[in-house]
């Protein structure tokens, strides 16, 4: 995997852009590199970049996160340290852009900058199992609303398609299809498949990024999906 | 296997909705359930189907009055603060006899409160929350799953019964993701003989109206309301039981509360304690008789809420006080641990 010095993750709300975020920081943070992520979101209230905030100081990855991240202050405000990953080339810095075109705008104030260094990556992170991405064409609207509500054009794909707990090789196996048609439609390269560590390990494809999900608050009983009792 | 797809909590409210016939969505957008109204601004207008972002909550609910007095299948959906500025609309809606579909995703209050997760409606939910006497249907989901098949069986209540269905979640449900399946999705269908659709002068017309000139016509119509709402009080009451066979100590717990719950109740089985739980899906009406038959056998009961302590009334009601019922809970936004349930339930077992 080549690293450019900036790397945006953007793409549909509940997609996976944060944990890939954090994943993808660690992995940069374990080759040696000094490794600043930027929590951008402006719109998901609960489980956040924050979330992880112990996880990354262990790693020596810098957070830079929303003052009110996580608190009752359901402020859309961006922290002006977050100016530092444009401006300090010192650094490799990660970006998580909030759901949607709604969070892409917050992008926007950046891109000047980003356009000038011309050394970034902006990946759609892809999962097929999410109601509003079923097909490539719904996920192609996406990520055209992104890319006109920031005004960054995205450079590369993730397959991100998981069905969270019930995710087996063949989930993210059954998306190859889709992603290739999302691949010809979009005329970008796929970066990288992602999947979740014991899942990962059974993918014998190429660049298989593998993730450590962020930790709940509890571990729910898992849901068996259906018109069935809970715990039946 | 059945096709699964990776919802929020929300977002299944939605795509259930309208794959129940809910062609017509009236809100305003409010922390943490906004997704609700992205879905709906999203899907309906490509299915034929109204999404409207009022200019208020209280605009809203009215709109869900007139369209439910078509007979359409209609909804709302709100948290906490929103749900107290609809709260005439639901009177309005209850005075009327016609059915719709009203969403809270509950978050922590009073007043302008929190954007985290509470159960702090409940009171609200099922007393009342409007003026006059009236009833909702109340239906607590614990899962994403459960997002998606209470709202469907929300509509056919409300339907079946004319009545407003409330679906009393909380924002932890709402926001969090899950595999789901609409595969066992059952979509009933009632007519609707009283509906304003235009009378083409081959019927009498009808008139849907809450008020009432003679106080006797007003007693009338409350006292036969309240037979409809007795038949709903004995025949729609859902409610699920986790290891209650042997119990000695019961949890009662609904939403995401419950899971919390179920965690705990594992836990103190390891340490030989003899607990189980009660699960109410339906808060009105709620299972008094599976709390009733639990204090034949049970002898303490443990509440676990989000809130300071609102079910832990039906609890005894339903127990009739004959066994101590004690409250776990956390506040404004918090959510109770696992290992705060488990103290509560040694404590219940210790007799404290």
């Amino acid at each position: 995997m080549e690293h450019k010095r900036l790397t945006l993750f953007a793409g549909h709300y509940g997609s996976g852009k944060t944990n890939i975020a954090v994943n993808y920081a660690l992995k940069l943070a374990a080759e040696g590199k000094q490794v600043c992520i930027a929590d951008l979101d402006i719109v998901n209230p609960y489980f956040r970049t924050k979330d992880s905030a112990a996880v990354l100081e262990a790693a020596g990855v810098h957070l830079i996160s929303p003052q009110f991240a996580n608190s009752n202050v359901d402020l859309p405000a961006l922290p002006a340290e977050a100016y530092r990953l444009v401006t300090d080339k010192s650094i490799y810095g990660i970006m998580d852009i909030g759901g949607d075109d709604r969070g892409a705008y917050a992008l926007g104030r950046y891109v000047p900058s980003i356009l000038e260094e011309g050394n970034y990556r902006m990946i759609f992170v892809a999962n097929a199992s999410r109601p509003l991405t079923r097909t490539p064409e719904d996920a192609l609207e996406v990520m055209y609303e992104i890319e006109a509500a920031c005004g960054l054009k995205f450079t590369d794909l993730i397959n991100n398609t998981n069905l969270g707990d019930l995710t087996t090789p063949e989930t993210v196996l059954g998306a190859a299809e889709y992603m290739e048609k999302l691949s010809s439609l979009s005329g970008l390269p796929i970066f990288a498949t992602t999947a979740r560590a014991d899942v990962a390990a059974a993918l014998d494809i190429p660049d298989v990024l593998p993730l450590t999900l962020q930790e709940k608050y509890f571990d729910l009983p898992s849901q068996k999906p259906g018109n069935r009792p809970l715990w039946g | 296997m059945a096709e699964l797809v990776l919802m929020k909590g929300n977002e299944a409210i939605a795509e259930a909705a309208i794959r129940a016939g809910c062609r017509h969505y009236f809100g305003y957008p409010i922390t943490p359930q906004t997704e609700i109204a992205a879905y709906m601004a999203k899907k309906m207008p490509k299915i034929g189907g109204v999404f409207l972002q009022a200019e208020s909550e209280v605009a809203s609910i009215n709109m869900v009055y007139g369209a439910a007095a078509t007979g359409c299948r209609v909804m709302t959906s709100s948290s906490s603060p929103g749900i107290s500025l609809k709260a005439e609309g639901l009177s309005y809606i209850a005075g009327s006899d016609v059915p719709a579909l009203v969403v809270n995703v509950q978050r922590g209050g009073p007043g302008l409160g929190g954007i985290q997760p509470s159960q702090s409606d409940y009171f609200q939910a099922t007393k009342g929350g409007g003026h006059g006497d009236y009833r909702m249907i109340v239906l607590a989901p614990a899962s994403v799953q459960e997002m998606a098949s209470l709202t469907i069986k929300g509509f056919n209540l409300a339907d079946k019964y004319r009545m407003t269905s409330m679906i009393l979640a909380d924002g932890t449900i709402g926001q969090m993701m899950e595999p789901i399946s609409f595969e066992d999705a059952e979509i009933e269908k009632y007519e609707k003989p009283w509906a304003l659709t235009g009378h083409e002068n081959k019927r009498k017309h009808n008139i849907v109206n809450s008020l009432y000139l003679q106080p006797d016509a007003l007693e009338k119509t409350n006292f036969e309301r309240y037979e409809r709402y007795k038949v709903v009080e004995e025949n729609e009451p859902m409610w699920e039981e986790y290891m209650m066979e042997d119990a000695e100590i019961c949890v009662v717990a609904f939403g995401i509360a419950s899971r919390v719950a179920k965690n705990a109740v594992v836990a103190a089985r390891a340490e030989g304690i003899k607990v189980g739980l009660i699960r109410p899906i339906t808060l009105w009406p709620f299972p008094t008789k599976a709390l009733r038959a639990a204090a034949v056998k049970c002898k303490a009961f443990v509440s676990v809420e989000l809130n300071m302590g609102q079910m832990i009334e039906d609890v005894r009601l339903a127990t009739e006080c004959k066994r101590p019922v004690t409250l776990c809970n956390r506040a404004g936004g918090m959510i109770p641990s696992p290992d705060q349930v488990l103290e509560s339930i040694r404590a219940a077992q210790k007799g404290e």
